[in-house]
């Protein structure tokens, strides 16, 4: 388990845990706030620590290491290894981005995961969508139809101050559809993200994940950008 | 795959048809016959293909990949392929097509129609099934293991490239064992001395739903690495599934029946070539003017003035 800081700084929101190791910033697994059961039946436990403890965690194990070695080669002027490393930096450093958003995307049921969104960013989901069942309902039919792994993502076109519904492949971050896309909701659909619990039936997991998604901390990102 | 036609309308007279032919070169994996009837006047045809079950039981590979996995694998997921891929396709110019054909057109070099995914999938899937077999492992012998000496250094020297694939396939894909035989595919080029040496094994893998049949490469042996696969056995632990799909499950006789006709097809393709281009040599000892590609903004230019 990589050594924590005392204190955890957050980038943009997103907790991001990075120490300081010879100079160059490595990152380690945020804990969930939330125990891996706390998302049942909706997502079970299982699915949770495996996912947490070992899918993130190899993102980010795999992304301390290309980071270090990206280091070495740029120090020797190595171009041919940097641009080599590149894949790797964007697959695993995009599955650390990817995921820790997601955890924060979900909540219990106590904690008001379910719980439909108030205020301003309620209000953009009614202009931008009709009504938050057709939201989820165009959602659902994205992150269906998308063939091999990937992600479902709202976000907000902070230029143009739109809501959007976008895919992205494997672990690409939503920035990767568009430098102004800021994500909001992200619905990992990897099959290691459901297997376990809903097998092939992707569509059922797109329904169920709504009862735990987390709308408060997508307001105040959206707030944030659209203040 | 075997098709089978039904037939949407009443009539009298039916007539026994081809599967529609995109290429010259098709490619015959198995005897994958288009059966299909043409309604006399009517011009409707329509071909169903079907489900085919691995050639063994859904526990026969146990415990190495679970009964469960075949059943959601097989059951679930490649149905689901065989039945989406008919509705879509049912009444386009995609019906009744072989499916290989099927997967060729819609892989449209790259800029993928829809149909491509579940076409190459059902593929994808008949050919994972027919790779293991109870009680596999175990080592090549012969002509391969001979061929895979001379391209991998060594069988282990094979295994380890094969496993290093299968793990960084990101996402989801395939890894292969394929047999290449290196052929310039320009007009007017040739290859000025073919040999044995320009046919060999590669190890390649693909993401989602491509396979080597696109690159035009002889598929001999795959593993899928798509989650799914291995999932509900192994979880997250892809490199133990790996390991004990080549240690327990690959069926070496499939391989190398494979690669046999795959030999054949290629010696079979030299000879065609070797046909022409004595035609050729031919027309021109003859002072006839040999084929010559123009490109068309040449044939625009001349029309243009």
């Amino acid at each position: 388990m990589a050594l924590r800081t005392l204190t955890r700084k957050t980038l943009g929101g997103v907790g991001l845990g990075f120490q300081q190791l010879r100079g160059l910033q490595t990152f380690s697994l945020p804990d969930l706030p939330y125990d891996y059961g706390a998302l049942e039946p909706a997502i079970s436990g299982e699915i949770m620590q495996l996912h947490h403890q070992k899918h993130h965690q190899t993102y980010i194990t795999n992304y301390n290491k290309a980071l270090e070695q990206l280091e070495d080669a740029m120090n020797k002027g190595d171009s041919s290894t940097v641009v080599k490393l590149q894949s790797a930096i964007k697959f695993n450093g995009g599955g650390h981005i990817n995921h820790s958003i997601f955890w924060k995307n979900l909540a219990s049921v106590h904690e008001g995961g379910g719980e439909p969104p108030k205020g301003s960013l309620g209000w953009a989901v009614d202009t931008n969508f009709g009504s938050l069942e057709a939201l989820v309902q165009k959602m659902g039919a994205e992150g269906a139809a998308l063939q091999g792994s990937g992600w479902v993502w709202l976000g907000v076109d902070k230029e143009l101050k739109k809501l959007v519904i976008e895919t992205t492949a494997n672990q690409d971050p939503l920035v990767t559809k568009g430098p102004t896309l800021v994500p909001l909701i992200g619905i990992d659909v990897w099959e290691h993200a459901y297997y376990l619990q809903y097998k092939n039936v992707r569509p059922d997991y797109l329904k169920n994940i709504w009862k735990v998604i987390n709308w408060k901390y997508a307001s105040e990102v959206y707030e944030k950008e659209c203040p | 795959m075997v098709a089978t036609a039904t037939s949407t309308l009443l009539t009298s007279s039916f007539l026994p048809c081809q599967g529609l032919r995109v290429s010259t070169r098709s490619l015959q994996w198995r005897k994958n016959e288009t059966n299909c009837t043409r309604k006399a006047g009517s011009r409707i045809i329509t071909a169903k293909l079907e489900l085919r079950p691995p050639p063994y039981s859904m526990n026969a590979l146990e415990p190495h990949m679970s009964r469960k996995t075949l059943e959601y694998h097989w059951g679930k997921h490649h149905r689901g392929y065989v039945e989406n891929l008919n509705k879509q396709i049912m009444g386009t110019e995609l019906d009744g097509m072989t499916l290989e054909d099927i997967i060729i057109v819609s892989y449209n070099k790259g800029d993928l129609l829809p149909a491509f995914n579940n076409a190459a999938q059902i593929w994808n899937h008949d050919f994972f099934w027919e790779s293991m077999k109870p009680g596999g492992g175990g080592n090549p012998s012969g002509d391969l293991l001979e061929l895979i000496d001379r391209d991998f250094g060594s069988f282990e020297g094979f295994v380890k490239e094969f496993k290093s694939a299968a793990s960084t396939q990101f996402g989801s894909g395939w890894a292969w064992l394929a047999y290449k035989a290196n052929r310039l595919d320009v007009g007017n080029a040739v290859n000025p001395r073919p040999s044995d040496e320009d046919k060999k094994l590669v190890v390649v893998k693909s993401h989602n739903a491509v396979n080597p049949l696109v690159w035009d490469y002889s598929p001999l042996l795959t593993i899928d690495v798509w989650e799914h696969a291995y999932y509900l056995d192994f979880q997250n632990k892809r490199a133990d599934y790996i390991s004990i799909f080549m240690e327990k499950l690959v069926s070496w006789e499939a391989v190398s029946s494979r690669f046999e006709m795959a030999k054949a097809r290629a010696a079979e393709r030299e000879r065609e070539e070797e046909r022409r281009r004595e035609e050729e040599e031919e027309q021109s000892a003859n002072g006839e003017p040999v084929e010559m590609y123009l490109d068309s903004s040449d044939t625009d230019a001349s029309e243009a003035e």
